[in-house]
């Protein structure tokens, strides 16, 4: 490999970016998927890899059924490119396919192919998001292990508090990740993200980082206003950022964008 | 009422003791009472009144939906009476019959009533947890392992048999769909393990947990600003 190359994929891999949680349902696909159009809005080449591989559903919430998934791709029943495919919001998305359940556990095999298409696609894209799977099931680890960058989205409720709080434990405890992107959502009033984040370093401080080389820092990526829009776009199966770019989590989710490009 | 051949299915319920839907022969609700008897003797596994292989995995199916989407924790247990064999060569099918009975009534009688107990194959059972924790899945099972182990069956008049089962436990993947058939596997395969680890044991699946302690719950949330929080 000459050093050309090898430059260009470390410049790929800086711009692949995993949006995991601990609990389920605190709005990571929509996260994920709102936040691709707002990167597309700013001129950005965006695809999003839905690695929920147990339970994808990033088609739901994009209202796409495409006959062409990873499934098949893994199954060499057809070529990457045509599993790639535009969605609404002007992305690109690569679907898991929700009949991938025997991927609920990780097998080396697998553990290959995801590498493998990563690879190959990163380098046409300015931003990769990886959707993954609530959780700490060892596919989500290991999509997770695939990025640059880690967000965990969070709510402010407790359930969410401590499952984030294991979530950045078990990322900083077995990938020697040591910088977390948080990003609270179904924020009740301007300031929870920066109480919850505060929350989360604090109990970080003290139980995790005296045993680790150096410690966690973890960032507030931003916060999301509980936004009775957000609901309506989810049940519309609509991105918000498309249909209501003017809605306070709309807006919110625009500027998480510029801060993704910047950082 | 429409032309329906229903004598079939009267004779069917007659044979298993039920009694004949209320309400006048060919009403509504007689019919419906009817539909619901069938059902219940579908679901159920004739000799000792457990839920069959059927009604097993429309319940295990039901339960990965669940916990799909929950991310609540739910066991399957896989039970197999050890050396079956032996007690039919040596007592006859008779003795046999009644060895299923007791064990079965064994398991009722250790589990939960939201849990539930199936026969599905000869003398292979299996046990549905909804909202099990991961902490508690071996004491649960070991539980129901010493149930049927301290409970002699009368076979014969002043004949008792002790039988003994080996089980295999594996927990639903939290926020995962899988299949029934996937999750059965991995039971089965901790069943061969207690199997051949010398039986009448238990082996369950370690599961992956998130573990904080309550030192850790204490700092995240007793605190004056999280509670401003709530």
């Amino acid at each position: 490999m000459s050093d050309g190359t090898l430059e260009a994929s470390r410049a790929a891999a800086r711009k692949v970016t995993a949006i995991t949680s601990g609990k389920g349902g605190v709005g990571k696909t929509f996260l994920a998927a709102n936040l691709a159009a707002a990167l597309a809005r700013q001129g950005q080449r965006v695809l999003v890899l839905d690695a929920d591989l147990g339970l994808a559903n990033l088609d739901v919430v994009l209202n796409l059924f495409p006959k062409v998934t990873l499934h098949e791709v893994f199954a060499g029943k057809c070529k990457l490119e045509e599993a790639i495919v535009a969605a609404p919001g002007g992305f690109s998305v690569l679907l898991a396919g929700s009949g991938m359940v025997e991927y609920s556990r990780m097998t080396p095999e697998l553990r290959d192919q995801l590498r493998d298409v990563l690879n190959q696609v990163a380098p046409r894209f300015d931003q990769v998001l990886l959707d993954t799977g609530a959780g700490i099931s060892d596919v989500v680890l290991y999509t997770v292990s695939l990025a640059h960058r880690v967000i965990v989205v969070a709510t402010p409720e407790p359930t969410s508090l401590t499952d984030a709080y294991a979530t950045i434990k078990v990322l900083a405890t077995t990938q020697q990740r040591r910088r977390i992107s948080l990003v609270v959502n179904q924020a009740r009033r301007p300031g929870d993200g920066r109480v919850v984040r505060q929350q989360l370093q604090q109990v970080v401080d003290r139980y995790v980082s005296p045993g680790l080389d150096s410690p966690i820092q973890i960032d507030l990526l931003g916060e999301l206003p509980n936004d009775s829009a957000v609901r309506d776009a989810v049940l519309r199966r609509q991105l918000l950022v498309e249909t209501l770019p003017g809605a306070p989590a709309a807006v919110a989710v625009g500027q998480l964008a510029t801060r993704l490009i910047d950082a | 009422m429409p032309d329906l051949r229903l004598d079939l299915a009267l004779q069917l319920l007659q044979q298993a003791g039920v009694p004949e839907p209320e309400g006048e022969r060919g009403s509504a609700a007689w019919l419906q009472g009817l539909v619901d008897a069938l059902v219940d003797l579908s679901s159920r596994d004739p000799l000792t009144g457990a839920a069959n292989r059927r009604s097993f995995e429309v319940a295990l199916s039901r339960e990965i939906d669940r916990v799909a989407r929950s991310g609540e924790a739910a066991l399957l247990l896989v039970l197999d009476i050890d050396h079956f064999k032996r007690v039919n060569d040596t007592h006859g099918h008779g003795a046999g019959d009644l060895v299923i009975k007791s064990v079965v009534q064994a398991l009722q009688d250790t589990v939960r009533p939201m849990d539930l107990v199936a026969r599905t194959g000869g003398e292979e059972f299996a046990i549905v947890l909804p909202n099990c924790a991961p902490a508690f899945g071996q004491a649960v099972a070991e539980r129901v392992r010493r149930r049927v182990q301290s409970t002699p069956v009368a076979v014969a008049p002043g004949q008792q048999l002790q039988v003994t089962i080996s089980v295999g436990g594996a927990f639903a993947p939290q926020w995962v769909r899988s299949r029934t058939h996937l999750w059965i596997e991995r039971a089965d395969q901790q069943l061969y393990r207690a199997k051949s680890e010398g039986r009448n044991r238990v082996c369950l699946e370690p599961a992956a947990v998130l573990q904080v302690s309550n030192d850790e719950k204490r700092l995240l949330f007793e605190t004056s600003q999280f509670q401003d929080l709530a």
